[in-house]
């Protein structure tokens, strides 16, 4: 039973190492944050994305793009769940697209994608959530990712609370510092501040509670299919399950005329 | 096809006589499943059913993935976005592939230290072995190369540094490495030339997964005790044995359930957690990532790949001896290829007579010593090649080839084996009871 339980160990402990994620990240503490589609059983907060689509609109989008994602999908089950009449509304009020049958920008229609950055320098944040990684330990092995997540959306928050205040000039260019930047020295400005977005829902805008929204909306257009994969995941899982059990059994009764002793 | 002697398949109905002249697919099926294994295999027998899982899994998903995929350097990177988001199922099917290949090395990891364990690589099961080491190598191989298709910072990044180890060969190294590439660097004809062997290589492996098991079905399972089966008879080797089908297939399968499970909710719950972030930010040629950390899978040899700079006097002394043709790098790549080739050679290099590792209690020690040096390696090779990181791979790097080149060697002169029992029917009858009613 030791000799079981020592390989076992030897084989959880191979598989968590491959959560040892070096790379990225390099700044000051992440703090975890308690989202709502968190854990096995979480969801998206649909209002908490709707409200996180409002600070992209009218804050990040001034430079940053959303390439990847299609503003249909905004209409999604298990995202932010708008009407189609809403999505419409949305696409057409806020971007406009470049038409090659026209030749000439038209007004963008649930069909399109988001634009894609509109400052170079900018990057493209359809996948931000997923490509940083907030968590890394104990001792670089990841293995806090198994609980808390990988901490894409909770590097964001932490990014967007993270400024000193402090600016240096270089080469023409101002950095401001922020403690959680790789290299402490960030080329965008603070783009929050508090009251800055007004929500319908009277929802509370200070800088905090904005940059929990715009992580939940990243989470989501990072990952729109979270719901669907969860629930798979459950289904699924607990079919096997059944199906364990059941083979367990059979295989039990197979070979109890082998087995005296055990039964 | 078996050398354990057993009933052969005999056509009965008109019809089945009529195709077994003509081709006996029937008979070579049933002698397959039926194959007397000895009955005291242990759950760590399991691994191998999940390995050819893993290999269909692989081929059907990504089959189907490949439908949706683009191998352009333009347009890789949001083709697999476009099946993230846009093709029913396409995420599932995508988390099923890329955590289905850490599947694969986990089960074949557990799959070779249990042959390591139990001494299956031992005579006569030499060709068995060499045959699995090369669908090893054969699955790394396809592995990095799937890796490279998402065409994001890893996959680039990582595609240079390991083709760049090909450029560490003395004389040769930078032709070959530009003709593996298509080009002077990581390109457009490296993406295209990699998915298509990305493609080939999964039906090379299921031929020599055939083979493998074409080999050790010709020789018989090993088992626990490493005893062999009795031969003499039909009634003798019954008594050793059980059927294949029903009773290891219906035991294999409930492990394989109960892995899968487990499988399904990390594809569920948390299907990014052992790939790397950086892979979602796309490729560009002018960024180099701060650390470069390939799979999990293959950390082990990349710690040794590291382990050896130009201070440690190996390296040193190999440089001079040959008047600098193995540098640093150069030694790298040879101890990387040279940790699995010594681990291909073991079933020469092992002198024990005794098979299982169960009557050897020295080697006991050695053994799981191997395990920890290989889990160590691992985390190794997610750390910076920095101290005191770089000292402690060269020490486990060191403990690697001492094992297959030294301690292997040496313990099978000294060592006094503890006896082993005279027949499997023995060991098994000691744990589970004698039978009643004798085995059909």
């Amino acid at each position: 039973m030791l000799k079981k339980l020592a390989l076992s160990a030897v084989a959880a402990l191979a598989l968590s190492a491959g959560g040892a994620h070096a790379a990225g990240g390099g700044g000051g503490h992440v703090e975890n944050v308690d989202f709502s589609f968190d854990g096995p059983f979480g969801a998206f907060d649909q209002f908490q994305l709707q409200r996180g689509l409002q600070v992209y609109t009218e804050v990040c989008a001034a430079c940053h793009g959303l390439q990847y994602v299609p503003l249909r999908t905004l209409g999604d089950a298990g995202g932010p769940h708008f009407s189609e009449a809403e999505v419409r509304a949305y696409s057409a009020e806020n971007f406009s697209v470049y038409d090659a049958e026209l030749d000439d920008d038209r007004p963008a229609k649930p069909t399109d994608h988001f634009p894609g950055s509109g400052l170079e320098t900018a990057p493209d944040l359809s996948l931000m959530a997923k490509k940083r990684a907030g968590f890394h330990g104990p001792y670089g092995s990841g293995m806090n990712q198994l609980f808390k997540g990988m901490g894409g959306p909770e590097y964001i928050v932490a990014l967007l609370n993270s400024y000193t205040g402090k600016e240096k000039e270089e080469a023409g260019t101002t950095f401001y510092e922020n403690t959680v930047f790789p290299g402490g020295w960030i080329a965008m400005a603070p783009p929050l501040s508090d009251e800055q977005v007004e929500f319908a829902d009277g929802h509370s805008n200070s800088v905090h509670h904005m940059s929990e929204d715009i992580a939940a909306f990243l989470m989501w257009t990072a990952e729109p299919k979270m719901m669907a994969r969860k629930q798979t995941g459950f289904i699924g899982a607990i079919m096997l399950a059944i199906l364990a059990s059941l083979l367990y059994l059979t295989n039990k009764r197979l070979w109890a005329p082998h087995k005296p002793k055990k039964h | 096809m078996s050398g354990i002697p057993h009933d052969h398949y005999e056509p009965k109905t008109g019809a089945e006589k009529w195709l077994h002249k003509r081709l006996p697919i029937v008979g070579l099926l049933y002698d397959t499943l039926m194959i007397p294994t000895p009955k005291n295999l242990n759950w760590w027998w399991i691994w191998g059913i999940v390995l050819a899982f893993c290999l269909v899994l692989q081929i059907v998903t990504g089959i189907v993935l490949a439908m949706h995929y683009t191998p352009h350097v333009d347009q890789a990177f949001a083709s697999i976005e476009h099946i993230m988001r846009n093709v029913n199922g396409g995420h599932f099917l995508r988390y099923m592939h890329m955590n289905g290949a850490s599947l694969f090395f986990f089960a074949v990891y557990i799959h070779i230290f249990r042959g390591l364990y139990y001494g299956s690589y031992k005579a006569p099961r030499e060709v068995t072995w060499i045959v699995g080491m090369l669908i090893f190598v054969l699955m790394m191989a396809t592995g990095f190369m799937g890796y490279v298709l998402p065409w994001g910072q890893m996959s680039f990044w990582g595609a240079t540094v390991i083709t760049g180890l090909f450029g560490a060969i003395p004389f040769i190294g930078e032709g070959l490495q530009t003709w593996l590439l298509g080009g002077p660097a990581v390109d457009n004809a490296t993406l295209n030339r990699f998915f298509s062997l990305h493609y080939l290589l999964p039906f090379v492996i299921a031929a020599l997964v055939i083979v493998h098991i074409w080999a050790f079905h010709t020789t018989g399972n090993n088992n626990p005790t490493g005893v062999d089966v009795r031969k003499g008879s039909k009634e003798e080797a019954k008594k050793d044995t059980l059927p294949f089908w029903p009773y290891f297939v219906i035991k294999d399968l409930f492990a394989l359930a109960l892995i899968l499970m487990i499988f399904w909710a990390v594809v569920g719950f948390m299907p990014n957690y052992l790939g790397h972030p950086d892979n979602y930010i796309e490729a560009n040629p002018l960024v180099t990532p701060a650390h470069i950390v390939p799979e999990w899978y293959f950390l082990p040899f990349y710690a040794i790949l590291r382990a050896f700079t130009s201070e440690v006097w190996v390296v040193q002394w190999a440089s001079a001896l040959t008047g600098g043709i193995i540098d640093a790098k150069f030694f790298g790549v040879l101890a990387m290829f040279g940790a699995i080739i010594v681990m291909a050679l073991v079933p020469w290099l092992d002198t024990s007579r005794v098979r299982s590792g169960r009557y050897r209690p020295m080697f006991k020690w050695w053994f799981w010593l191997l395990c920890i040096d290989f889990v160590v390696l691992m985390w190794l090779g997610a750390m910076p090649a920095e101290e005191p990181y770089a000292t402690w791979s060269l020490i486990a790097s060191a403990y690697w080839f001492g094992y297959f080149l030294v301690i292997l060697p040496i313990l099978g002169v000294i060592e006094k084996p503890l006896p082993a029992p005279a027949t499997i029917e023995e060991d098994f009858e000691a744990h589970y009871g004698k039978a009643e009613t004798p085995a059909e």
